[in-house]
C-alpha cells in the first residue's frame, strides 16, 4: 500500500515536471519553426539558438504588472485562467507513455492511472476547459472579450461532437475504453489504427485543431476582428496561464493522437518512452506547420464545415466500421 | 476514509445547491450549479460507478451548463429585470412543485434508512468493469424506454429547427 502511494506520487511529480518543461519548450519550438517557415531565424539571442528563451519569457511574465480593469467580476476574472490551465494538467493522468518496467521488484506501469474509461475521462475533463474561455470573456467587461468568449464556446461545443464521434471507430475496433488496452491492440505496425481508421484519423486531426482554437480555426482570438478575444483584458501571469493551458492542450491532443492512432509507445530499437515522445513531436510539428500555412476560416464557414461536413462524415465512419466488423 | 470523502462532497453539494438559489447574479448561480454537478459526479465515483460519474460530467457539466451560460451571456440580463416575481399562478405552481419534491425526498430518505427492496446496487446497475453490461441491459431489458428517449430527442431537434427556420 505504502509502496503504491510512493510510486504514484513519484510518477505524478516526474510527469508534471516533464509536462511543464514540454510546454515551455513547445513555445520555443513554435517560435523557432514559425521563424524558419517565414525565412527568418526566430529567437536567437538568449542562449544558443534561443534555447533559454522560455525561461526569459517566464521571468518577464511573472514580473509584469497585473492590470485588472474597472468593473470586472473579480472572483470569476481570477478563476477563469485557472479553469483553462487545470483541465490541461489533469488529462495527463490517464495517458500511457510506455510499457511497464520492473524496478527493485516493483512492477511500475508507465501511466499514472490505468483508468478503465480513460477516453471518457479525457472527453469529460476537456469539456470542462470551455468554462475558462467563456468566463474570461464574460467577466472582463469588454465587448471584444465577450464576443471572443461566445465564439469560442460555440466553436468548441460544435467540434466536441465530431471529435467524440471520430474516436468511436477506434473504440469499436479495440473493444475497450482503456487507453492501455487500445495501445496493446496496436502492437504490430499494420495494426496501427491510422491504417485501419484513416477517415477517423483525419477527422480527429481537424477537430483537434478546432478544439485547440488554433489557426486556421483561431476565430475566438482573431486579431483583426477581436483584438485578442477572451484574453484581451488579461496581463502578467494570468495571461500566461491561458497560454500554458493552450500549449498543454496541444501536447495532450498530440499524446492522445499518438495513443489512439500511431500505436502509442510501440516501436523497434529505441525505448518505448522515446518512441512515444517522438511520435508526439511529429503531431506538434504538424500543428505548427498548419498554422504557418493556412489562412483563417470565416465564422459561417467554420460552423457549416463542423455541422454539415464533419459530423455526417464521422457518422459515416462509424457506420462503415460497424458494417466491416460484422462482415 | 470513505465517510470523510463522502461528508466533504455531500457538504459541498448541498452548500453549492443552496447558493444556486441565493445568488443575484445568474452567472454565479450557473457556476454553483456546475460545482454541484461535479460534486455529484464525485459521489458516483465513490459509489464505484465511474461510467455514471464521467457521463454526469460530460452531459451535465460539459454540455448542458455550457449552453446555460451561453444563453445567460447572450441575454445579458440586468439586475432590475429579475426582481421578485408577483404573478400568482407562478407562485401557486412553485409551491405545488416544492411539495412534490418534498414527497420525493422523503421517499429517498426512507429508502436510505430502512433499506431498499430492489436487489440491484448502483455498481451492478452501472457496471464498474466496463460499459458492456450496461449496453446489454440498455439494448435488451430497457430497449423500449431507450428508444422512447431517442424519439423524444428527435422531436426536440425537429422542434428547434422549425422554430429557428420559421421566418425563412
Amino acid at each position: 500500500m505504502l509502496a503504491f502511494v510512493i510510486i504514484t506520487f513519484v510518477k505524478i511529480a516526474v510527469v508534471l515536471v516533464v509536462f511543464l518543461l514540454l510546454i515551455a519548450y513547445l513555445t520555443w519550438l513554435e517560435r523557432k519553426l514559425l521563424g524558419h517557415f517565414q525565412v527568418r531565424l526566430g529567437p536567437m539571442r538568449v542562449g544558443p539558438h534561443g534555447l533559454l528563451q522560455p525561461i526569459a519569457d517566464g521571468v518577464k511574465l511573472l514580473f509584469k504588472e497585473d492590470i485588472v480593469p474597472a468593473n470586472v467580476h473579480k472572483f470569476i476574472h481570477n478563476l477563469a485562467p485557472l479553469l483553462t490551465f487545470i483541465p490541461a494538467l489533469i488529462i495527463v493522468a490517464v495517458i500511457p507513455f510506455g510499457s511497464g518496467i520492473k524496478i527493485l521488484g516493483y512492477e511500475i506501469n508507465m501511466v499514472i492511472s490505468n483508468f478503465n474509461m480513460g477516453i471518457l475521462y479525457i472527453l469529460a475533463v476537456s469539456s470542462l476547459g470551455v468554462y475558462g474561455l467563456v468566463l474570461a470573456g464574460w467577466s472582463s467587461n469588454n465587448k471584444y472579450s465577450l464576443l471572443g468568449g461566445l465564439r469560442s464556446s460555440a466553436q468548441m461545443i460544435s467540434y466536441e461532437v465530431s471529435l467524440g464521434f471520430s474516436l468511436i471507430g477506434v473504440l469499436m475496433m479495440a473493444g475497450s475504453l482503456s487507453l492501455v488496452n487500445i495501445v496493446n491492440a496496436q502492437d504490430k505496425f499494420f495494426n496501427w489504427f491510422i491504417f485501419r481508421q484513416p477517415l477517423g484519423f483525419i477527422l480527429y486531426l481537424i477537430c483537434a485543431i478546432a478544439e485547440l482554437n488554433r489557426a486556421p480555426f483561431d476565430l475566438p482570438e482573431a486579431e483583426n476582428e477581436l483584438v485578442a478575444g477572451y484574453m484581451t483584458e488579461y496581463s502578467s501571469m494570468k495571461f500566461a496561464m491561458f497560454f500554458l493551458g493552450e500549449y498543454g492542450n496541444m501536447i495532450n491532443i498530440s499524446a492522445l493522437a499518438t495513443t489512439l492512432f500511431l500505436g502509442g509507445w510501440h516501436g523497434p530499437f529505441l525505448p518505448p518512452v522515446v518512441w512515444f515522445l517522438l511520435k508526439m513531436v511529429i503531431f506538434l510539428f504538424f500543428y505548427i506547420w498548419i498554422r504557418a500555412t493556412l489562412p483563417r476560416f470565416r465564422y459561417d464557414q467554420l460552423m457549416n464545415f463542423g455541422w454539415k461536413v464533419l459530423i455526417p462524415l464521422a457518422l459515416l465512419n462509424i457506420f462503415i466500421t460497424a458494417v466491416i466488423m460484422i462482415l | 476514509m470513505e465517510i470523510l470523502i463522502f461528508s466533504i462532497l455531500a457538504i459541498v453539494a448541498v452548500v453549492c445547491s443552496i447558493m444556486v438559489i441565493c445568488q443575484k447574479n445568474p452567472v454565479a448561480s450557473a457556476l454553483f450549479l456546475i460545482a454541484t454537478m461535479v460534486s455529484l459526479a464525485m459521489l458516483f465515483l465513490l459509489l464505484n460507478a465511474p461510467f455514471l460519474a464521467v457521463i454526469q460530467i460530460i452531459v451535465y457539466a460539459g454540455a448542458i451548463m455550457v449552453l446555460f451560460l451561453f444563453v445567460i451571456m447572450l441575454l445579458n440580463l440586468r439586475r432590475d429585470e429579475f426582481g421578485p416575481e408577483k404573478r400568482r399562478a407562478q407562485r401557486f405552481f412553485g409551491i405545488l412543485f416544492v411539495f412534490l419534491l418534498l414527497i420525493g425526498m422523503v421517499t429517498v430518505i426512507e429508502v436510505g434508512i430502512f433499506g431498499s427492496k430492489s436487489t440491484e446496487t448502483v455498481s451492478e446497475a452501472t457496471a464498474p468493469a466496463g460499459v458492456e453490461p450496461l449496453a446489454q441491459l440498455l439494448f435488451t431489458k430497457y430497449l423500449f424506454p431507450f428508444e422512447l428517449a431517442s424519439v423524444l430527442l428527435l422531436v426536440a431537434i425537429v422542434g428547434a429547427v422549425v422554430m429557428a427556420k420559421r421566418r425563412l
